[in-house]
């Protein structure tokens, strides 16, 4: 298991939102789904979880803004290091966790009953803050989306009247709109047509600058495209799932080290 | 690669869709009219029944067997199979119907004769038993606030109890929802009594309004609160855990999200649960007694509601009253429907719920 705190630069260690997972294993019951994971998210850039279906991908990414200990018979064990401070400790409050990681999913789900505006707006209120500028945070939050020249005359219409990927769109804005540290994507665009894919994958390179992303994906386009680096997951035949290979995506794609992450790369098996 | 539509014509004819063909039309009238003529000769002839029920349900035997003789010539043996199943899920649907428009129909033509103005300006303080006039103000003043009082109770405990049912873990769910499913088979006599020995003779209260308010929320919660169960389980769990991700706490995740989400299914519960305790008799005649004369208070002294006045006009013999009896039962029916439709017209209002896309193009 390859420790990849090698990317570590000086000018990372400043900015805010780096994420580090520490020894991270993870069980579903008496099954563990994932063994001593330890991956470091840079700042502001884009890390993404590639790897076959059921190797923990989804298992880890939720570990990392707390969302797995919300399924009853889940476990974990090891850190996460947001900005060094471990987002486990006893002190610190989950809901402060999610606020400053915020999650899309892979189904898009705006809340049925609120308008796209009020959309935008529900990570505030459901934190209980008061925003001043509410109009100023619903423009920037849907233009950093692109989405806002879609929606800009229709804002108090119900979120659920969009297409599948205005409402992929129109969570992205809404989990910025809390302005948060680090965005946990969850298969984003699975279940979205190319075009909108493609709007999604813009939103990304918009938003990469201010905030630290962590993309999972099956599409090996798509981590190359979005991605700056790579984290390939696999879990063998009754095996919990690890990280077989991290590192800069030019290198994991270019000149994988290991053959396993050489074969799933090129389409050889997966 | 937009077409351009010539829009040069005038409106376009729109075809007419429609699963049957003229022929089929023509075949089902032909066969109505002919089973119509059988079973008509069938009953003043033959059979040893006669009258319009018997009549009414000979046809429809005939025309089973008759529709089903001839489509199954006309067409294979699915298609045949196919027109006679719908056939008998639109009269299936129409006898059930048929049960309640007769129950409204004959409580309207038994208690038209009373129902004028001052039937509802007016009570029953001053009306003999033989006289005519009079009204029923007393008892819809106590049917509304007795229902109103109720509704207070039970739907915040309801509602609570449906949230605790679905959004918490824990070892005491599965007991409480025993509970409520124990409670919603508690014969509402059992309510009254209840009511009646704790509230009355317990504690030593009076009867009144606000005591069968007690006894009919006890009838209410359950229903309320089952159905509201169902209603929040549909509300899909990506809205909670978004809600959560955003760093929402959980019971914010239910007032601000899952809630709203169910809004119209919540006012369905609340409509099933004033449904379930409107017409309620049993429990209010050992709660608040019945009075002839308006009391407008709940918390004091005896009050009438409409079926309890209905109970007690009805054990009347005298015409005047038995007909009063049956005004007061149409402007129950009546009250209802009102109440139904004003909630319906509150739960689409506002935000309408998103139209059903595929899921998978």
């Amino acid at each position: 298991m390859t420790v990849t705190t090698e990317g570590v630069t000086a000018a990372d260690a400043v900015a805010k939102g780096a994420l580090q997972a520490q020894d991270i294993s993870a069980w579903f019951g008496q099954r563990k789904v994932l063994d001593r994971v330890n991956l470091f998210m840079p700042p502001r850039s884009v890390t993404a979880l590639i790897g076959p279906s059921g190797c923990g991908k989804s298992t880890f990414i939720r570990i990392l803004n707390r969302m797995h200990e919300l399924v009853p018979i889940a476990s974990m064990a090891g850190q996460v290091l947001l900005d060094g401070e471990d987002i486990y400790a006893a002190n610190v409050r989950a809901t402060h966790t999610r606020a400053r990681i915020g999650m899309v999913f892979q189904k898009p789900n705006p809340f049925p009953a609120m308008s796209i505006r009020e959309n935008v707006l529900s990570g505030l209120k459901l934190t209980g803050v008061k925003p001043n500028d509410a109009d100023e945070i619903v423009e920037t939050s849907l233009r950093r989306a692109s989405l806002w020249n879609e929606v800009r005359d229709r804002l108090d219409s119900p979120g659920g009247a969009l297409s599948g990927g205005q409402q992929q769109r129109l969570c992205i804005a809404r989990s910025l709109a809390v302005d948060p540290d680090v965005l946990l994507m969850d298969e984003p665009c699975s279940a979205l047509d190319p075009t909108s894919t493609r709007r999604v994958e813009e939103t990304i390179h918009e938003i990469k600058d201010r905030v630290t992303i962590v993309i999972v994906t099956h599409n090996m386009q798509q981590a190359q495209r979005v991605s700056q680096q790579c984290a390939f997951f696999l879990a063998e035949e009754n095996q919990p799932g690890h990280i077989v290979e991290a590192g800069p995506t030019t290198e994991v794609f270019g000149n994988p080290k290991d053959p396993r992450t050489d074969d799933y790369v090129n389409g050889r098996f997966g | 690669m937009a077409t351009t539509t010539d829009h040069s014509s005038d409106v376009e004819a729109r075809r007419h869709t429609t699963l049957t063909t003229p022929k089929d039309r023509l075949l089902q009238v032909s066969v109505v009219l002919g089973s119509g003529a059988l079973a008509a000769v069938l009953c003043t002839q033959l059979l040893p029944v006669s009258g319009p029920v018997p009549f009414g349900f000979t046809w429809l035997a005939v025309f089973l067997v008759m529709y089903w003789a001839v489509v199954r010539r006309a067409d294979d043996r699915l298609a045949a199979k196919d027109r006679l199943m719908s056939f008998i899920i639109t009269a299936g649907a129409a006898l059930v119907v048929l049960p309640l428009a007769l129950i409204l129909g004959f409580v309207f033509i038994r208690g038209i004769g009373a129902l004028s103005w001052s039937f509802f300006t007016q009570d029953l303080s001053k009306t003999g038993t033989l006289d005519s006039g009079g009204g029923m103000l007393h008892a819809i003043v106590g049917t509304l606030q007795q229902i109103g009082l109720s509704v207070v109770f039970a739907v915040p405990l309801g509602i609570m109890t449906a949230v605790f049912l679905n959004e918490v873990r824990g070892p005491l769910r599965r007991p409480v929802r025993m509970f409520v499913d124990a409670m919603s088979g508690v014969p509402s006599i059992v309510a009254g009594l209840f009511i009646y020995t704790v509230w009355l003779i317990q504690l030593g209260q009076q009867g009144s309004g606000f005591a069968a308010a007690l006894a009919l929320s006890i009838l209410m919660l359950p229903t309320i609160a089952r159905t509201a169960e169902e209603v929040l389980r549909l509300v899909p769990g990506g809205l909670r855990e978004a809600s959560l991700a955003m760093g929402a706490t959980q019971w914010r995740t239910v007032w601000s999200i899952v809630l709203p989400t169910a809004r119209t299914g919540l006012i369905t519960a609340i409509v099933l649960g004033i449904a379930r305790v409107v017409g309620e008799t049993a429990p209010l005649i050992m709660t608040s007694f019945g009075s002839t004369a308006m009391n407008s208070n709940p918390f004091k002294g005896f009050q009438s509601s409409l079926p309890l006045s209905v109970y007690q006009l009805l054990s009347n013999p005298f015409a005047a009253q038995q007909q009063r009896a049956y005004a007061g039962a149409f402007v129950l029916v009546f009250l209802v429907l009102a109440l139904f439709t004003t909630a319906r017209a509150l739960g689409n209002r506002g935000a309408k719920p998103p139209r059903k896309r595929k899921e998978r193009t």
